[in-house]
C-alpha cells in the first residue's frame, strides 16, 4: 500500500470563472475546483449530506452552498458550517497555480477512496497541509 | 353651507385646504387642477426623475383622501376666468362653477428665456409629472442632453438625466452655479462636485437658439459657439402664474398681491404659494406655501387674526452626493456684516455664514449640511449667538450630542419643509396612538417634505413609544443588513449595476446564497440586462437555465404557451428524448412537457434540437399560463381562455420575478385550468371577464382575490400586467403574490394598480415595456455561451491512471 504524491494539471485558469466552481474528474476522483479571484481552492465534488454537486454551488466568501439543500461547505478545512454538530466532512486537496494552469496534489498507487474513511479524520490529520494548499495568484 | 372653490391642486392649493379642514366652519369644497393627477410632492420629481422614486411614491393625498373629505375634484380642467361681480370661475371645458369663497393657487409656470427654436422636438421644460415622464421617455443610455439654466431645479435635472444614462451638459448664463443661493466661492465647489458626478458645467453663456429642422440638433450661444444636443432641457427659472388674476382685475404685480392673512383686493378672494407676492416677494419653496396656508386658512374660515409676517428662505439641493444648503441672506455687503468662512478644498467642504447684530443673517453649505438644521432654528427664532462665536461652524462635542432629540426644546421645528414642532409631533404620538413613522406621517405630515428630518423623527419615536419598530422590520440578511425596500432605492439611486459593487460597499462583500440570488433579480428588475448580469451570484439553474435535480442532472421543459402544442412540437421532443436517452418524460401540472435527467453538457444540444423557447420552469420568473380550451371546441366555454392564455404569456414570457409566477385563463365558471388558484387568473364569464391575484395551490391553498372585472379580454390583459409589473417592483425576494397581496392587502393593490391615477398606471407599463424590450429567451445562450465552460465538463490536462 505505497501512496505517491503528485502534482497534476488540470486546466487553464480562465476555464473557472472567478466566485465559480467547476467539476473536474481525474485519477478515478471527482474535484470541485473554485476560483475565489484570489486563489483557487478545491474540494471533493460530492455534499456529505445527499452528494450533491458542490461545484455547481454559490460561492460566499470561501464557502460554497451545496445546490440541492443549502450545506454549507468550508473550501479551506472541509467541514459543514451550517449544521449543527455536524462532524462529516469534505476532503480538500492542495492547489496551486503555475503558468496560468491549475495544479491540484493526488495520491496515487493507493487503494483508498475518500468514501471508505471517515473524511474528517482525513482533513483533520492533515491540518497542516492546508497551509500549503493556499497558493498562486489568480 | 358656503362654496369654496380652488383653483390649482397642487401642494400650495391641497395643503391649505388641509388647514382650512381643521377649522370647524364648513365649507363645500371644488378644486380644480389642470393636471391629470392627485396632488403630488413637487419637490420629489427630481427624484422620479432620478428613479429614486416612482411616480407613485410621491402622491401626498390619495383620490380617497378627496373622496372622504367630500371634496369635489376635477382635473384636466383648466380655469380661464373669474368673474369677480357674478363669483364665479369658467373653465376651458364650458363649466361655469358658482362660489362663495375663491382660493387662487395657480403656482407658476417654467420661464422661457427669448431664444430662437424653442418649439422644436426634444425641448423640454422641466415643471410637473408629465414633463418628468415625457423626459423619462426621451432620457435613454449616450442620448446628449443640454439643460439650460444652472440654479437648483437644472441641477436636479441634469443628475436626473444623467442617472438615465445620457450625456449631459449644464448651460448658464452667469458665471457661478445656483447664484441665488450660494456665493462664487461655495459655486466653485458645487461645480467641481458636479463634474465629479460626470455633468459638464459651461459657464456664462447665452443661449441664442436651439439648432436643427424639426428635431433639436444643438444649441447656438450669442458668443458665437454652439454644442451639440438630441435634446434640451429648459430650467431657466419660473414665473408666477398670475394672469388669472390679473385679468379678473385684481392688484398684481410681478404675482398677486396679498397682505398679511392673504386677502387679495377683493374681499372674497383669496391666494396662496408661488403665484403671490407679499411685501414685495414671491416665494417658490415649500416651507413658506405651508406658513401662508395656515394664516389663510384661519382668515377664511372667519378665524382672522394670525398673520403671515414672510419666511426665511432656504434651500437645499437634492442631488445625492453634493450637499448643498442655503438659507437668508448670505450677501456679504450690507453694513455691520461679519463672515465666518470654513473650506477645505480636498475634502469639499465650504461653509459660509453671515451675521449682522449678533444674530444669523444667512448660511451656505456644500459638502457637508448636517447642520443645516441648526442654523434654520437661528435664522427663525433670530437667537443671539454673540456668546457662541467660537462655535458657529463646529459646535463643541456636547452641543454636537446635544442634536439629540431628546434635546432640543418642545418649540423647535424638526420638519422644516412641512413646519412640524417636536411638541406637536410628540403630542400626535401621544394622544393619537402613533408607532410607526407612516402613521406619525399621516397624522402630522412631518417627513412628507424632502424627508430630511426622517431620522429625527425616528429618534423621537424610540423616545416616546418604547415599542416602536423600526419599519425596515425585516432585513434581507446579514452579509447586508438593509431591508429590501431600502436596497431598491440604494440600488436604483447609486446606480448598481453589480452585485458584487453593492455587497462591496452595503455588505460584508462576501454575501451569500440568500442575499446573492436577490441582489441579482433586483438588478434585472431595474436595469434588466442592462447590467453585470454576474453569474456567480445566481443559483446554478440559473446560469444554466435548467433545473438541478437530486443526482446532479438537470430537466428541461420548452415554452409551450398556453399549454398548446402541435404534431410536429412533438415529434421534435419525442426524437431528442430518443437521441439523448432522456430517462423520463413526463407532463407536468401546469401543461407542460418535462425532460428529466439530461447531462449539463447535452443541454445547448437539446435546446437546439427542440427549437422552442424556456419555459422557465427552473427560475423565480414567468412560469407559464394554464388554459382550458376556452370557446374553440368547448360547448361550455363562454371567453376565448385560449387565446387569452397564449397572449398573457407572450407579453410576459423571459421576464423574471420575485418568486415563480403561475398563471391560468378559464373560459367559464367552471375553472378546468384552476385559474383562482393561481397567482394571475383570467376568469372569463358571460360578457366579462374577472382578474384574479393571490391564489395558491402549493404549500398553502388560497382562493385567488378580485382585482377587477372588466368587460373586455384586452382590458383584462392589460389588468394583469399592471399587477405583475407591480408585484415585481414591490414584492420581496421568494415573496410569493400570495403572501405579497396579504401583506399589502388587496385593497391597496387596487388602489396601486387598476384603480391608481392614469400617470401611475402608464409608469407601471411604462417600466414593464422596458423589461420586456430588453428581456430575451434565455435558451439562445445554447448558441452563446456567457463562458467557455458554462456546459462543458472539463477534461484536465494530465491524466492519472491509478
Amino acid at each position: 500500500m505505497s501512496e505517491t504524491k503528485i502534482w497534476v494539471s488540470l486546466t487553464a485558469i480562465e476555464n473557472i470563472p472567478v466566485r465559480e466552481g467547476r467539476s473536474v474528474q481525474v485519477g478515478g476522483r471527482k474535484l470541485a475546483i473554485f476560483n475565489l479571484g484570489n486563489r483557487f481552492l478545491a474540494v471533493e465534488n460530492r455534499c456529505p449530506h445527499r452528494g450533491g454537486p458542490l461545484a455547481d454551488g454559490i460561492v460566499s466568501g470561501s464557502t460554497v452552498v451545496c445546490p440541492l439543500h443549502a450545506w454549507k461547505i468550508d473550501l479551506v478545512t472541509g467541514s459543514v458550517t451550517n449544521q449543527a454538530e455536524n462532524l462529516e466532512c469534505v476532503k480538500t486537496f492542495p492547489i496551486r497555480v503555475q503558468d496560468g494552469v491549475v495544479l491540484v496534489e493526488l495520491s496515487v498507487g493507493n487503494s483508498d477512496t475518500e468514501s471508505s474513511q471517515p473524511a474528517c479524520f482525513v482533513s483533520i490529520s492533515h491540518d497542516s497541509s492546508f497551509n500549503h494548499s493556499v497558493l498562486g495568484k489568480a | 353651507m358656503k362654496r369654496l372653490v380652488v383653483v390649482g391642486n397642487g401642494m400650495a392649493g391641497v395643503g391649505c385646504v388641509e388647514q382650512i379642514l381643521k377649522h370647524a366652519a364648513k365649507f363645500e369644497i371644488t378644486i380644480f387642477g389642470e393636471e391629470t393627477h392627485v396632488n403630488y410632492n413637487r419637490i420629489l420629481l427630481s427624484s422620479v426623475l432620478a428613479g429614486e422614486k416612482a411616480a407613485d411614491d410621491i402622491v401626498l393625498n390619495s383620490l380617497e383622501w378627496y373622496r372622504q373629505n367630500d371634496i369635489q375634484l376635477r382635473l384636466g380642467v383648466r380655469i380661464s376666468g373669474i368673474d369677480v361681480n357674478a363669483k364665479t370661475v369658467t373653465g376651458d371645458d364650458g363649466s361655469v362653477t358658482p362660489f362663495d369663497k375663491l382660493l387662487l393657487a395657480t403656482g407658476s409656470n417654467p420661464l422661457i428665456p427669448p431664444m430662437e427654436g424653442v418649439k422644436k422636438e426634444g425641448v423640454y421644460v422641466f415643471r410637473n409629472l408629465d414633463d418628468t415622464r415625457a423626459l423619462l421617455d426621451r432620457a435613454t443610455k449616450g442620448v446628449k442632453a443640454v439643460v439650460i439654466g444652472g440654479g437648483l431645479l437644472g441641477l436636479e435635472a441634469a443628475r436626473g438625466l444623467q442617472v438615465q444614462g445620457c450625456e449631459v451638459t449644464v448651460v448658464h448664463l452667469m458665471d457661478t452655479l445656483m447664484e441665488r443661493q450660494v456665493d462664487f466661492a461655495g459655486g466653485g465647489y458645487l461645480k467641481t462636485k458636479m463634474e465629479c458626478l460626470g455633468v459638464k458645467v459651461l459657464l456664462e453663456r447665452n443661449t441664442a437658439a436651439i439648432l436643427g429642422k424639426e428635431k433639436v440638433e444643438g444649441v447656438a450661444f450669442k458668443d458665437g459657439s454652439s454644442i451639440g444636443a438630441e435634446m434640451v432641457v429648459i430650467a431657466a427659472g419660473i414665473r408666477p402664474n398670475a394672469d388669472l388674476a390679473r385679468k379678473a382685475g385684481l392688484q398684481v404685480n410681478r404675482a398677486v398681491v396679498v397682505n398679511d392673512f392673504m386677502e387679495t383686493s377683493h374681499p372674497d378672494v383669496f391666494a396662496v404659494g408661488e403665484c403671490v407676492e407679499h411685501k414685495g416677494i414671491c416665494y417658490g419653496l415649500v416651507a413658506p406655501l405651508l406658513e401662508q396656508g395656515k394664516v389663510l386658512a384661519a382668515t377664511i374660515t372667519g378665524n382672522k387674526g394670525p398673520r403671515y409676517e414672510g419666511s426665511v428662505s432656504a434651500a437645499k439641493l437634492k442631488i445625492m452626493g453634493v450637499d448643498v444648503f442655503s438659507a437668508g441672506d448670505f450677501s456679504e455687503k450690507a453694513p455691520g456684516t461679519d463672515v465666518v468662512r470654513y473650506e477645505d478644498a480636498a475634502l469639499g467642504v465650504y461653509k459660509k455664514l453671515t451675521l449682522r447684530d449678533g444674530k444669523l443673517a444667512g448660511a451656505i453649505l456644500v459638502g457637508d449640511t448636517s447642520d443645516s438644521h441648526r442654523y434654520m432654528d437661528w435664522l427663525r427664532t433670530q437667537t443671539d449667538l454673540t456668546a457662541q462665536r467660537r462655535q458657529l461652524l463646529f459646535p463643541t462635542p456636547t452641543e454636537d450630542a446635544g442634536l439629540d432629540v431628546a434635546e432640543m426644546p418642545d418649540n423647535k421645528v424638526v420638519c422644516g419643509c412641512m413646519g412640524v414642532t417636536k411638541g406637536t409631533l410628540i403630542e400626535a404620538i401621544r394622544q393619537k396612538g402613533v408607532n410607526t413613522l407612516a402613521q406619525l406621517k399621516e397624522c402630522t405630515r412631518a417627513s412628507t417634505g424632502c424627508g430630511s428630518c426622517t431620522e429625527h423623527c425616528q429618534q423621537l419615536l424610540k423616545a416616546v413609544v418604547p415599542e416602536f419598530r423600526e419599519e425596515s422590520e425585516k432585513i434581507l440578511c446579514k452579509c447586508i443588513p438593509f431591508a429590501e425596500d431600502k436596497l431598491r432605492d440604494i440600488v436604483r439611486s447609486q446606480r448598481f449595476r453589480s452585485v458584487q459593487e453593492v455587497l462591496d460597499i452595503y455588505g460584508n462583500s462576501h454575501g451569500c446564497e440568500v442575499c446573492k440570488p436577490a441582489l441579482s433579480y433586483m438588478m434585472d428588475m431595474l436595469w434588466c440586462g442592462d447590467h453585470d448580469e454576474d453569474r456567480s451570484a445566481r443559483f446554478i439553474n440559473d446560469r444554466v437555465h435548467a433545473n438541478i435535480q437530486k443526482d446532479g442532472t438537470f430537466s428541461v421543459v420548452p415554452r409551450m404557451r398556453g399549454g398548446v402544442t402541435s404534431a410536429k412540437e412533438l415529434r421534435r421532443i419525442a426524437d431528442v428524448a430518443e437521441k439523448y436517452n432522456v430517462p423520463m418524460v413526463k407532463v407536468t401540472g401546469s401543461q407542460r412537457i418535462d425532460l428529466l435527467g439530461v447531462q449539463k453538457s447535452d443541454l445547448p444540444k437539446i435546446w437546439a434540437d427542440l427549437g422552442m423557447p424556456s419555459g422557465q420552469a427552473y427560475t423565480k420568473g414567468v412560469r407559464m399560463v394554464k388554459t382550458c380550451v376556452g370557446t374553440d371546441f368547448c360547448r361550455f366555454g363562454v371567453q376565448d381562455s385560449t387565446r387569452a392564455g397564449i397572449e398573457l404569456e407572450r407579453r410576459l414570457e423571459h421576464l423574471y420575478t420575485p418568486h415563480k409566477v403561475k398563471m391560468g385563463a378559464v373560459g367559464c365558471p367552471r375553472n378546468c385550468a384552476e385559474a383562482t388558484v393561481k397567482d394571475i387568473g383570467l376568469v372569463g364569464q358571460d360578457g366579462t371577464w374577472q382578474v384574479v391575484v393571490g391564489g395558491a395551490a402549493g404549500k398553502k391553498v388560497r382562493k385567488a382575490d378580485l382585482l377587477i372585472t372588466v368587460e373586455s379580454m384586452e382590458e383584462a390583459l392589460q389588468a394583469a400586467t399592471l399587477f405583475f409589473q407591480y408585484y415585481r417592483e414591490n414584492a420581496n425576494y421568494l415573496e410569493r403574490t400570495y403572501d405579497f397581496v396579504e401583506r399589502v392587502t388587496i385593497e391597496k393593490v387596487r388602489r396601486d394598480t387598476v384603480y391608481a391615477p392614469l400617470g401611475v398606471q402608464q409608469g407601471l407599463r411604462e417600466r414593464l415595456r422596458k423589461s420586456k424590450r430588453l428581456a430575451r429567451d434565455a435558451w439562445l445562450e445554447g448558441d452563446e455561451p456567457r463562458h467557455s465552460t458554462q456546459f462543458v465538463q472539463i477534461e484536465p490536462l494530465e491524466k492519472v491512471y491509478q
